[in-house]
C-alpha cells in the first residue's frame, strides 16, 4: 500500500483515507464534513471531459472536486 | 398569498432543514401548497421562504424553509442562516419549536452528519425519511424502527415527489414533540471531552449560554478551522485566552483538533447505520452512472451539453418571441383604445409613454424570464445542473469562478435579467456578485435593434474571405467583445475589488431523478412574480421620470423632433455633446442616449424622432431612419454627422454601457441594496466611454 494524493489515483482505483492536510482551513472542514474523514473508502469514479474536476465515490454518494483540493486528501492506495 | 406572517406570534413556528439535494424544497411544497412567503432575511442577501401548514383539525402552523446546509458549522452566509436560527442567535425569527429534518435515506451516512448536530442542539426533531423509493429500488432496506430508536427521534419515511407518507409527516408535527429522550452518543476522546466540558461550563457562567448553544459554541471555538480572532467580539478576552491555551494543549497530545470532532460524529453515524441498514446497496452502478458515462463523456458530454444549451437559447432568443410579439400588440392596442377613449392631452400622454410604456418593459420580459426559469428548474429537478457545472468548471475557473457561473452568463445573451435571476445557484457571495456584475457585458437580446440598424445603414455587405459577409462579421464581432469584455471584468473584479481564491469547488453530484413538475413550475412562477412585484415599480417610476424629461417643457406647434430637441431630455442631449465629442456622437446620439436609459431599443425610436420619421418601429420606418442617417450632416463642417466608424463606435458603447433599466431594478432586487446596482452603471458607462474612446482614436488613425 502507497501513501500518495487522492489527486494521483486512476478512475476504478481505490484508497482509504489517511488525512486530509489542506492549506486552507475552510477546504479542510468542508471535506471533512462531507464525510472525508480518516479510514473511508473512496474510488475515483471519473475525470471531466477537459481532465479537471474529478467525481469520487464516498460513503455511498458522488461527490467531485477540484484536483487542487484532491492534492490535499492523502489515501492509502488499495485494489479492489 | 398571505398577509404579515411575522405578527401572529400565536401560531407555532415549524423549520425544516436538510442537505441540498435531499428534496427539502419539493417536500416544503408538498405541505405548505401554495401557501407561501418569500423575503429576504434582514441584513444578507439569502432568501427566506416562510409557508403555513394547515392541520387536519383546521389549526395552522408556520413553517420556515431553512437554506439548505450539510453542517451548522459552515462558512457560506446561507448557511449561517440556518444555523443562526436553529441556535436561537437571532432576533428577527423566534427558535423554531419543532425542526422537520430531510434525510436523504439513498445517501444515509452524509445526511446524518446534519441530523447529529440539530440533535445536540436539544431541540424536538422529526425526521423525514425522503426518497425512500430510491433507496429501496437500490436495495438499500432501513429498518426505520431500529433507527428511530437508535437517534431517540420520531421517523416518518416520504417520497416527496410522489406525495407519499405527507399526511403521516403532518400528523407528527401536528403531535407535540419532544426533544430527543437521548443523550448525545457520539464520543470524544478524554482530552477533548475534558477542554470541552471544561469551557462549556465557563460560556454557562460567563455568557450566561443554554447548556447545548454553549456545547455547541465550545466545540467550534475548540475545534473550529477559523482563527479565534473571528469570535473575538462575541466572547470575553480571558475565555479567548483560555481556548488559545486548549488549542495548544490538544496540539501537544498530538490530536488534529479540526478533524477529531468530525471524525467522533461519523464514527457514531458509521454504528447507527450498520445497526439499521437491514441491506445495503445491491449494486453500485445505478441508473445515474449508466446516464452519467454517456452525459459526462469526453466528447458526447459536450456535444448533448452544447444541444441542450441550444435549445435553451433558442427558447429564450425565438420561442419567447412570439408571446413578446403578442404582448406588444396588447399594449399598442390598449394605446390606442385609449388614445380614442381620452382626449389628448398630459394625461393621456402620461398614461401611453409614460405609464404603459414603463409597464410594458417589464412585462415584455416576462416570457424569456418564463423559459429561462422552466428550463433551469428541469436542469436543476432532474440532478443536470450539477454536471453542466462538472463539465464547465474548467473553463470558468481560468477567469476565477465556479462551474456554475455558466448558465447565468449564457442566459445572459438573451436578457441580462434572468441572466442576474439565474445566479442564485452560486453559494459564494463574491462569486456570484463578479458574476452579476459582468452578466450585463454579454450582448442581450435589446441590443440587437441597434446592431442592426447600424449594421444595415453603415456596414458595406462586402464579402471577406470569400465566405463570410463584412455585416455578418461586424455582428459576430460584437457579441465577441460583449463576451470577452465579461470575462476580462470577472477575472479583474476577482483580482481587485471582490478579491478572492477561485470558489472551492466540492459538489455533490446527486442521482439523476424524474423531474417534480410541480416543483419546477411553482419555482417558475415564483421568480416570475418576484420579478414582475420588484423590478416592475422602480421601471415604472423611471420610466415615468423619463417620460416627464422627454415632454417637458412643451413647445406648442411645433414637430415632434423640435419638441424633444427643447424638452429637458433635448436639453441634456445637447448638455452632454461636449462629453461625448471625443468618442465621434454629436448631440443627437446625446438625445438618443438619454432616451434610451431605460432601455437599449428605444435608442431606435428616439432616432427616429429626431428625424421625424412616424414610424420607426414598421420596417419602411427603419428604412427611411437609415437614409436620414445618411443624409445627415454637420452643420459646422458640412461633413456627415453618421458614418462608418461612428456606427462601429455606437455599437462598441452599446456593448459595454448598462442602458437598462431593469437590469439596475434587479441588480437592487438581488444584491438588496443600492450600493452593488450604481457601482454596476459606474464601472460599466466608465468602460463604455474608454473602450469607444480607444475605439473611434485608432478608427481615425487607420482613417476608415
Amino acid at each position: 500500500m502507497a501513501r500518495i494524493t487522492l489527486n494521483t489515483l486512476l478512475p476504478g482505483e481505490h484508497g482509504i483515507i489517511e488525512r486530509v492536510d489542506s492549506a486552507a482551513s475552510s477546504i479542510k472542514q468542508r471535506l471533512l464534513e462531507m464525510g472525508l474523514t480518516k479510514g473511508t473508502d473512496i474510488e475515483i469514479i471519473r475525470f471531466a471531459p477537459m481532465g479537471d474536476p474529478i467525481e469520487i465515490s464516498v460513503r455511498g454518494y458522488r461527490l467531485s472536486l477540484r484536483r487542487v483540493e484532491a492534492e490535499s486528501v492523502i489515501v492509502l492506495k488499495h485494489s479492489s | 398569498m398571505i398577509k404579515s406572517l411575522n405578527t401572529e406570534t400565536r401560531l407555532r413556528h415549524i423549520a425544516i432543514i436538510g442537505n441540498p439535494n435531499s428534496g427539502k424544497t419539493t417536500l416544503f411544497n408538498a405541505l405548505t401548497g401554495l401557501r407561501q412567503k418569500v423575503g429576504n432575511y434582514p441584513g444578507v442577501t439569502v432568501e427566506k421562504k416562510e409557508g403555513r401548514i394547515v392541520f387536519d383539525d383546521g389549526s395552522e402552523a408556520v413553517l420556515l424553509d431553512l437554506p439548505g446546509t450539510y453542517s451548522l458549522t459552515a462558512n457560506s452566509p446561507d448557511e449561517k442562516v440556518a444555523t443562526d436560527i436553529l441556535l436561537g442567535r437571532v432576533d428577527y425569527t423566534p427558535l423554531p419549536e419543532l425542526v422537520v429534518c430531510v434525510v436523504d435515506a439513498s445517501n444515509l451516512e452524509r445526511n446524518l452528519y446534519l441530523i447529529s448536530q440539530i440533535i445536540d442542539n436539544h431541540l424536538p426533531v422529526v425526521i423525514a425519511l425522503n426518497m425512500f423509493d430510491v433507496a429501496k429500488r437500490e436495495g438499500l432496506i432501513i429498518d426505520v424502527q431500529k433507527l428511530s430508536a437508535e437517534l431517540g427521534v420520531k421517523i416518518i419515511p416520504t417520497v416527496g415527489s410522489k406525495s407519499v407518507g405527507i399526511e403521516e409527516l403532518k400528523a407528527a408535527i401536528a403531535r407535540h414533540v419532544e426533544p430527543s429522550r437521548k443523550s448525545r452518543q457520539w464520543i470524544l476522546p478524554e482530552p477533548v471531552q475534558r477542554e470541552c466540558d471544561e469551557l462549556k461550563g465557563m460560556l454557562q457562567t460567563m455568557h450566561h449560554l443554554a447548556e447545548p448553544l454553549a456545547f455547541h459554541e465550545a466545540i467550534v471555538l475548540l475545534t473550529s478551522t477559523a482563527a479565534l480572532s473571528e469570535h473575538n467580539d462575541r466572547y470575553a478576552p480571558e475565555l479567548i485566552d483560555h481556548v488559545k491555551k486548549d488549542r495548544l494543549q490538544l496540539e501537544k497530545l498530538g490530536i488534529d483538533r479540526n478533524s477529531i470532532v468530525v471524525e467522533s460524529r461519523y464514527e457514531w453515524i458509521k454504528r447507527v447505520c450498520t445497526s439499521s441498514v437491514v441491506s445495503q446497496r445491491q449494486n453500485t452502478n445505478t441508473t445515474s452512472d449508466k446516464i452519467d458515462r454517456v452525459l459526462t463523456h469526453k466528447i458526447w458530454g459536450f456535444v448533448i451539453f452544447i444541444g441542450l444549451m441550444a435549445v435553451m437559447f433558442q427558447a429564450i432568443f425565438s420561442w419567447a418571441n412570439v408571446p413578446m410579439l403578442m404582448i406588444g400588440d396588447a399594449i399598442n392596442w390598449m394605446d390606442s383604445q385609449i388614445m380614442q377613449a381620452m382626449p389628448a392631452g398630459d394625461l393621456r400622454d402620461l398614461l401611453v409613454n409614460g405609464a404603459i410604456a414603463g409597464v410594458g418593459a417589464v412585462v415584455t420580459f416576462l416570457p424569456q424570464i418564463l423559459f429561462l426559469f422552466l428550463f433551469i428548474g428541469f436542469l436543476e429537478d432532474t440532478g443536470y445542473m450539477a454536471r453542466a457545472a462538472f463539465i464547465m468548471d474548467r473553463i470558468m475557473s481560468k477567469v476565477g469562478l465556479h462551474g456554475k457561473s455558466f448558465i447565468p452568463l449564457l442566459s445572459s445573451f438573451a436578457c441580462a435579467i434572468p441572466g442576474i435571476m439565474a445566479t442564485r445557484t452560486i453559494e459564494n457571495r463574491k462569486d456570484r456578485l463578479v458574476t452579476m456584475l459582468v452578466a450585463p457585458l454579454v450582448s442581450c437580446s435589446a441590443r440587437l435593434p441597434v446592431y442592426a440598424l447600424m449594421i444595415a445603414a453603415f456596414i458595406p455587405p462586402k464579402r471577406v474571405l470569400g465566405i463570410f459577409s463584412l455585416p455578418g462579421l461586424t455582428l459576430v464581432s460584437m457579441y465577441l467583445l460583449g463576451l470577452i469584455a465579461a470575462l476580462v471584468m470577472a477575472w479583474f473584479f476577482k483580482k481587485t475589488l471582490l478579491r478572492s481564491e477561485t470558489p472551492v469547488f466540492i459538489m455533490e453530484l446527486p442521482p439523476y431523478k424524474m423531474p417534480s413538475l410541480k416543483s419546477v413550475f411553482l419555482h417558475m412562477w415564483e421568480r416570475s412574480a418576484l420579478f414582475l412585484k420588484r423590478a416592475g415599480t422602480i421601471i415604472l417610476g423611471v420610466s415615468i421620470v423619463l417620460w416627464f424629461l422627454a415632454t417637458y417643457p412643451k413647445t406648442e406647434n411645433v414637430s415632434a423632433s423640435v419638441s424633444l430637441d427643447r424638452s429637458f431630455a433635448g436639453r441634456a442631449g445637447h448638455f452632454i455633446e461636449p462629453a461625448i465629442k471625443p468618442l465621434g456622437f454629436d448631440w443627437k446620439v446625446g438625445i438618443g442616449l438619454i432616451g434610451s436609459i431605460l432601455q437599449r431599443e428605444v435608442f431606435v425610436s428616439t432616432l427616429g424622432t429626431i428625424y421625424n420619421i412616424k414610424d420607426s418601429k414598421q420596417e419602411s420606418g427603419i428604412m427611411s431612419l437609415q437614409e436620414h442617417l445618411h443624409k445627415d450632416t454637420d452643420p459646422a463642417t458640412g461633413l456627415p454627422t453618421f458614418t462608418a466608424l461612428t456606427a462601429i463606435c455606437l455599437m462598441v458603447y452599446y456593448v459595454l454601457a448598462m442602458q437598462c433599466m431593469s437590469t439596475v431594478a434587479v441588480m437592487r432586487r438581488e444584491t438588496n441594496g443600492w450600493k452593488w446596482p450604481i457601482f454596476q452603471v459606474c464601472y460599466m458607462t466608465a468602460l463604455a466611454y474608454v473602450g469607444t474612446f480607444i475605439v473611434y482614436r485608432v478608427g481615425i488613425l487607420l482613417a476608415v
